[in-house]
């Protein structure tokens, strides 16, 4: 039976073959929440009368998404992490230590042709690495912190070939908006996206993230990237599809031509080429989040602001995790985008989520490099946001309306 | 015999953030995220909601987060069931997790105040005030078997492990 990449790292986890529409139950190889979700993990984890974690080797815990706690309440939410952590002996990423798919990925916590639960919604940014990362909740996920298993539907898959070479100030980001706009918010829903073609072959880790992280938006179970070309620091093994696997939908595109991509309010689908929208007013940009704030980012914005001075608007920066802020730090780019005007935050969500740390005024328009700008989603309903890649954020800016970099 | 009440929002893509904005989950009280449910689409809602009434949405509800307060905030609300055209993924599953039925209706005609009544076991939905009713996509047996035990909490205590 030929399969696809989900149909074989499925069947590796449920211990016989498996094809798309089989409902299977599955092992699996890591879990993490944040302080968004593990609350209510830990809360139905002890309902569950769960004593001990299945493996608490494989439990990651995580405080990004509020962090350093903005008022008591998540404060004492916090603390309940952390007890919970000492007390089941799993591992925990305080406060400034990054965002929880920056740190699984960095930390090696999950690899290539692993099954992996986060409780965020994210998770399919695993399949950069080739492996199955699938978002759930926190009931499901404490499920799994009991039993080590979960069950699930074989997702069918939708293959995408993207050909050609992206131009200058092209690239994962303008791609992954691009085929939102195609597929639609719910294109992918109860679905896997595999992303192949020498436009995806030929990206960096980074950029691998950055696409399989939007495949999110399309409403995918899982977005797997094709592991040829995949650069990683231990040895692995890929996964790749079989010849004559079951494709839902197949389709190709030249990226060659294509132009930035920007989202405008309120859905990541609702997207553009940069060239409707050159001119417009900005108030506040931000770069952060799992899907653009990693080295590459931080440089791509840095080209755009070295030896100028950001007079027009403000700019707020949260590196995705505290290696990526020291890496920076080291070579440099930090000190260009500080000299600039940026403003450093904690590495973590930030103002991705609207909890704290850069809430917009009412009628403000933000630009940032995040995935989502769904109503209220930066805090406060009354503000308008695009969504763009960092060196678009960086150059808009600088210039107070939406522009290309040069 | 009084049925529940209909509550119709025939939008699109109505997101996990509209349902409970990021900002309010931080929380571990159910009655805190009620009070803010669906305050973004209409501020009136949490006021308006008996227990027991139907949500009716479009497409693609609950897209978005992976958070479980969507589902809980509209089950602490008083919501009993949602009826929507599709469901987001995780919206989906996490619903039938906390133990609010979710059910999928391509074609009806439900409108606002109309009375409604929902049979899982069998996916068929009346509409008491037109005399109408809707047939339902079918749930996989998993589901149905954790909703019958009340949720994933309670199915797992039943049973300690997936079966
Ligand atoms: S950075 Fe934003 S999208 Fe990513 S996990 Fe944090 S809140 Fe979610």
């Amino acid at each position: 039976m030929a399969q696809t990449i989900s149909e074989k790292i499925l069947s590796q986890h449920a211990g016989k073959p498996v094809k798309a529409g089989d409902i299977v139950i599955v092992r699996v190889d890591g879990v993490m929440a944040t302080d968004a979700t593990a609350p209510f993990a830990i809360k139905a984890f002890r309902q569950m009368s769960g004593k001990k974690l299945w493996d608490s080797g494989r439990v990651s815990l995580i405080i990004d998404h509020a962090s350093p706690a903005p008022n008591e309440t998540v404060a004492n939410l916090h603390k309940l992490m952390r007890d919970f952590a000492a007390e089941m002996g799993c591992r925990l990423y305080d406060i400034g230590e990054g965002i929880c798919h920056q740190l699984m990925v960095e930390n090696a916590h999950v690899k290539p042709g692993d099954l992996f639960l986060g409780a965020d919604s994210h998770t399919p940014t695993y399949g950069a690495l080739n492996a199955f990362g699938i978002g759930v909740g926190s009931t499901d996920l404490a499920a799994t912190m009991l039993t080590g298993k979960t069950w699930l539907k074989a997702p069918k898959t939708i293959k995408v070939t993207l050909n050609g070479a992206f131009r200058k100030n092209v690239g994962a980001k303008d791609v992954a908006l691009f085929l939102i706009k195609q597929l639609g918010a719910e294109g992918a829903n109860y679905q896997a996206v595999e992303f192949t073609g020498e436009a995806v072959t030929s990206m960096t880790l980074a950029s691998r993230m950055a696409l399989a992280n939007m495949s999110s938006e399309m409403g995918a179970k899982a977005g797997l990237v094709d592991p040829t070309g995949l650069d990683l620091w231990y040895p692995f093994e890929p996964t790749f599809p079989d010849a004559g696997a079951d494709y839902a939908r197949e389709l190709t595109f030249d990226v060659s031509a294509l132009r930035p991509q920007i989202a405008k309010p309120y859905s990541p689908e609702n997207v553009v080429s940069i060239d409707e929208l050159k001119g417009t007013k900005i108030h506040y940009a931000f770069i952060g989040s799992c899907t653009n704030t990693r080295l590459e980012d931080l440089h791509a914005a840095a080209q755009v602001l070295k030896g100028k001075k950001l007079t027009n608007t403000r700019l707020i920066i949260a590196p995705a995790s505290k290696k990526v802020f020291n890496d920076a730090l080291k070579d440099g780019t930090i000190e260009i985008l500080s000299e600039a005007g940026a403003t450093f935050i904690t590495s973590g969500c930030g103002p991705c989520v609207g909890s704290h740390l850069g809430v917009p005024g009412d009628g403000e328009v933000v630009i940032t490099s995040t995935n989502r700008n769904f109503q209220g989603r930066m805090g406060n309903p009354k503000a308008q946001v695009f969504l763009s890649s960092p060196a678009v954020v960086a150059a808009s800016a600088l210039a107070g309306e939406i522009v290309e970099p040069e | 015999m009084t049925h529940p009440t209909a509550h119709v929002y025939l939008v699109d893509n109505l997101d996990t953030d509209r349902i409970i904005p990021g900002k309010y989950t931080k929380t571990l009280e159910l009655s805190a995220l009620a009070s803010h449910v669906l305050e973004d689409l209409d501020p009136e809602f949490s006021k308006k909601v008996q227990r027991g009434d139907i949500l009716v949405a479009g497409n693609n509800f609950g897209c978005g987060s992976s958070r479980e307060q969507a589902p809980l905030a509209l089950k602490a609300a008083g919501v009993s069931v949602v009826v929507a055209r599709t469901f987001a993924r995780i919206f989906y599953r996490n619903a039938i997790n906390i133990g609010l039925p979710v059910i999928e209706v391509e074609h009806h005609n439900i409108q606002s105040g109309d009375s409604i009544s929902v049979d899982l076991e069998h996916g068929i939905v009346t509409n008491h005030t037109k005399n109408e009713t809707y047939q339902a996509a079918k749930m996989p047996e998993q589901m149905i078997d954790i909703l019958h035990a009340g949720g994933l909490v309670n199915y797992l205590v039943e049973h300690g492990d997936y079966v």
